[in-house]
């Protein structure tokens, strides 16, 4: 290993690969986002009354886990250029060659998994709630919305937190499948590092680090965050 | 206070499918009078309850709360509620104590109690915070504000559950068995704290157990027998000289 590579600055490659880390972090922060929003509306479907609503949900989720990620990947990829394509010819009539940007792209296709997962995780939590508090809401007068804010919300976190927090470990791992069409994300930044230098270990140990040093810091922010969830009760599971 | 009866329920009806659970109940209750209701399991005395909050939606019948009557729309051969907000309004003239607490668990005791001031009522902080505070000292809880519902006993929390209710000011309080589920020597804190309300002249609707409490503090007790009203009278004479055999065994056998 030559520890010297990773200097920062024009010679060394530790601030590349810094950059590449932030990155893999906004990918993954707006992914997760993106999924749980997904999760959220694919859990209203699970949970609801109408036929159809349920059905779509349970279609998304069987196609999506069913997929592998670097298909989903492929598809989003490819096919959003395509239809990005048809869609500047046929408007605007230009018929140059363009592609989805590798960053959006990298967010919808980690969102939309994420959503799939979360959506059972936000389910499950959602019926674990005691029927019987959401009834004291209605009884003093809640509206709709204040039993969904004041009621509901806070008590799916509370169930939900432990499985979103391995929602958030996956995405942010599956960050590294976007550098397959581009991103230069940690492992794409660690490819480009050993493909000037020829050290491969150097840059693959780095991005090892990384990784942990990232998933380390998420375990201790969901540790914190269901502590808070938790005040009063107990870990919920 | 508005004109009229406190709480006005006339021929209401419930059914489950096909199963009929209240088959035309009326009550009126005027302030200050305790209503109590007994009769066996499964006879609908919890639902009768539901249906006066609308927690269940009554399949007939009128709900009139201080003056004000819930709507209901007939839409595609199913009766809903026109508005919810008339209907928000009206629960909050209704207190519910509920047969297992039921408190927010994610909330302190003192939060709890707030809740409904702040959020529905939109009272400031401070005021609501006096407000609660006051209540929890009335039903004993002064020392408890910062605790979590799972660090209570049943007593407390049913005591915490009444002090929430209360901080809406409501115009009737329902009690749906506010006792079964407590160990046995736990009701007697719960019960004092009715007795004291039933006191200061609060309008009260209680599905109980608690044949003494009952007979004690009630000014009317009424026994439901399958979805009717089988008896229905001051509590003397509904313990002393029932007219219906059906309530005679039922206090029979509850009372040995
Ligand atoms: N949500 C419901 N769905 C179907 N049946 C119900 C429901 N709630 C109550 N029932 C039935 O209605 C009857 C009366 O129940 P309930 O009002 O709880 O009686 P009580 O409180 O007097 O024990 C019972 O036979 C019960 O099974
Ligand atoms: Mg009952």
């Amino acid at each position: 290993m030559d520890l010297s590579l990773l200097a920062w600055g024009a010679q060394g490659w530790g601030d590349e690969m810094v950059r590449g880390a932030l990155v893999t972090i906004a990918v993954a922060a707006l992914a997760y986002l993106l999924g749980i929003v997904i999760g959220s509306g694919l859990a209203a479907c699970k949970l609801s009354g109408a036929a159809p609503l349920r059905w779509f949900a349970s279609v998304y989720t069987t196609l999506i886990r069913g997929i592998p990620e670097l298909l989903v990947i492929y598809l989003v990829f490819f096919g959003g250029g395509v239809a990005l394509r048809s869609i500047a010819s046929g408007l605007f009539g230009y018929d140059g060659y363009i592609d989805l940007p590798v960053f959006v792209t990298g967010v919808i296709c980690l969102g939309v998994s994420a959503g799939a997962y979360s959506a059972e995780v936000i389910r499950g939590a959602v019926q674990t709630v005691p029927v019987g508090q959401i009834e004291a809401a209605m009884a003093i007068g809640m509206t709709r919305r204040q039993r969904f804010w004041r009621v509901l919300v806070p008590q799916v976190a509370r169930y939900a937190l432990p499985g979103l927090g391995n929602v958030w470990q996956f995405v942010l791992k599956d960050t590294s499948l976007i550098s397959v069409i581009g991103l230069v994300e940690i492992m794409r930044q660690a490819a480009i590092g050993t493909g000037a230098t020829k050290e491969p270990f150097t840059f693959y140990v780095t991005a090892a680090v990384l990784y942990l040093g990232l998933t380390a810091l998420s375990d201790r922010g969901f540790a914190r965050a269901e502590g808070w969830a938790n005040r009063g009760v107990g870990r919920a599971s | 206070m508005d004109k009229g009866a406190a709480l006005l329920v006339e021929d209401l009806h419930k059914s489950f499918g096909g199963l009929e659970v209240l088959k035309g109940i009326s009550v009126e209750a005027d302030d200050g009078d305790v209503i109590s209701v007994i009769g066996a399991s499964g006879s609908g005395k919890s639902t009768f309850l539901r249906c006066i909050n609308f927690l269940e939606m009554p399949t007939k019948g009128r709900v009139v709360v201080a003056g004000d009557e819930v709507q209901v729309e007939e839409r595609g051969g199913r009766s809903r509620v026109k508005d919810r907000r008339q209907l928000q309004r009206i629960r909050r003239q209704l207190g519910m104590v509920f047969q297992s607490f039921n408190l927010w668990s994610h909330m302190t005791v003192m939060q709890n109690v707030m809740e409904g001031p702040v959020t529905v009522l939109g009272l400031g902080k401070d005021e609501a915070r006096a407000r609660a505070a006051a209540l929890l000292e009335k039903v004993g809880l002064h020392q408890k504000h910062d605790a979590y519902p799972s660090e209570l006993s049943g007593g407390q929390q049913q005591r915490v559950a009444i002090a929430r209710a209360l901080a809406m000011e409501p115009r009737v309080l329902l009690f749906d068995e506010p006792t079964s589920a407590l160990d046995p020597e736990l009701v007697g804190e719960v019960l004092k704290v009715m007795r004291d309300l039933a006191a200061e002249g609060r309008t009260m609707i209680v599905v109980t157990h608690e044949m003494g409490f009952a007979r004690e503090v009630s000014s009317r007790v009424l026994f439901l027998h399958e979805g009717r009203i089988e008896e229905d009278g001051p509590p003397d004479s509904v313990f002393e000289r029932p007219a219906s055999e059906r309530c005679r065994r039922f206090l029979a056998s509850v009372l040995h």
